[in-house]
């Protein structure tokens, strides 16, 4: 679940060190030259940087794995519908794109603080006061995102429990209607203890 | 000091208090009810969560109705489930959020952080991701975040009902620890025992308010 969930790792690596601003605008041009690059041998090289800046963060290969292994089917998905529909070459490029991408996000948010990266998006989402829109509560969305992951996961687990101790496991609906009403619930709950830290200032 | 005056509530079709009043000058003032006896509602007044829909609340002479932002700054609120008030994905950055809107230099963020993890037993978990802790070092957690804004009242909702015992009574200890007014309550007879002041309240209406042998001897009553 850490991939998910922006879970820092503690360190003092020179990535660690970086500000937050040049980690994503670092990000944003990995992945735009990631786009750019063709063959699987200069997405191998890539893929060799990305293996080198994950030894450098010490973030560890426990960590690394955690970034990939959410979109891992997705992945395997992928490199299938290209090989059916292009070829070998591309289904390897393909997926080697997405997995190198998710890796380099995963190692963003490894090695940041999401309340570091949340004053970079502030600064970077100051224009939007111009519109009426609050930087802060803009930033505080993806932080809220990031929090609700586990509590979501944690519903879903909770859940299938209950499906299964009543033994209707197959029943969509019966999985589908407590978990919604489930979240709402959080959400609501959500919404009152922001209020009640003053978030409505 | 905390003044409810013939307050009632309506939620939907449902009248949830009928005309509470009471002035709750106390350190420890504990409430206890059965199940939708209004309580929670009562307690969510104190910080203007829920507004009465007739009647006022005052705390330290600011009305919820109208200083709701400025009595949220000095009223603290803990809910039951600590999930739900856990905002930032790490312990210290959900400490420290609470502080974002003070404009505190960021060392003095980070001391206060610090401080106030280290009282409360979460030193060491600064950089954890608050949902690997356990249910107690969550609800402690969400009390670390209340408490660094140092409120001049605290108001808990059921703070142990989702606790095992050590965790529970490590909450207790916390409480017996505060220096400022605490409105708790709770289903937990045992929390309340050195309590000041015991509110009993059914269907809507405060029907003993005493100390706590006494209160909680009626409350106990009404339940047989």
């Amino acid at each position: 679940m850490n991939g998910l969930t922006g879970a820092y790792v503690r360190g003092g690596s020179p990535l660690h060190r970086l500000p937050a601003g040049a980690k994503l605008a670092g990000l944003a041009a990995s992945c735009t030259a990631l786009v750019l690059l063709r063959s699987p041998a200069s997405l191998a090289g890539a893929a060799a940087v990305v293996a080198a800046l994950y030894a450098i963060s010490g973030v560890g290969a426990a960590a690394a794995w955690a970034q990939i292994r959410p979109v891992r089917w997705f992945v395997v998905s992928l490199f299938l519908l290209q090989l059916l529909l292009a070829d070998a070459a591309g289904a390897v490029s393909s997926s080697l794109r997405v997995v190198l991408a998710v890796a380099l996000a995963g190692l963003v948010t490894l090695t940041t603080r999401t309340a570091d990266l949340m004053a970079c998006l502030e600064r970077c989402l100051a224009p939007a006061a111009l519109v009426g829109l609050d930087p802060f509560r803009l930033a505080l969305l993806l932080s809220l995102t990031l929090r609700s992951v586990p509590v979501v996961a944690g519903l879903v687990t909770r859940v299938r429990e209950a499906q299964l101790a009543r033994g209707v496991e197959r029943s969509p609906r019966a999985f589908a209607v407590p978990l919604v009403v489930s979240a709402l619930r959080h959400a609501d709950a959500l919404g009152e203890a922001l209020a009640a830290r003053g978030l409505d200032d | 000091m905390i003044e409810l005056t013939d307050v009632h509530v309506r939620l939907g079709q449902r009248d949830v208090l009928r005309g509470v009043t009471a002035t709750l000058a106390e350190r420890r003032v504990g409430v206890v009810g059965a199940n939708g006896s209004g309580k929670s509602t009562l307690a969510r007044l104190l910080n203007g969560l829920v507004l009465p829909t007739s009647g006022s609340v005052t705390v330290h002479g600011l009305d919820t109705r109208r200083q709701a932002a400025r009595i949220r700054r000095r009223v603290g609120f803990l809910f039951t489930d600590p999930d739900a008030q856990i905002v930032m994905p790490t312990v210290a950055e959900d400490v420290a959020f609470s502080l974002r809107r003070k404009g505190l230099p960021r060392a003095e963020v980070e001391r206060r952080v610090r401080e106030v993890l280290a009282g409360h037993g979460l030193a060491e978990y600064g950089d954890h991701p608050a949902h690997h802790l356990s249910g107690g070092q969550k609800q402690l957690l969400a009390l670390c975040s209340v408490l660094v804004l140092e409120p001049d009242v605290l108001v808990m909702d059921e703070p142990t009902t989702l606790l095992d015992l050590r965790h529970s009574r490590q909450v207790a200890a916390v409480l017996r620890g505060l220096p400022q007014q605490v409105v708790v309550v709770t289903h937990d007879l045992a929390l309340l025992r050195d309590f000041d002041r015991v509110l009993v309240i059914d269907q809507g209406r405060v029907v003993a308010d005493a100390d706590p042998r006494t209160a909680l001897a009626h409350y106990e009553a009404m339940m047989s």
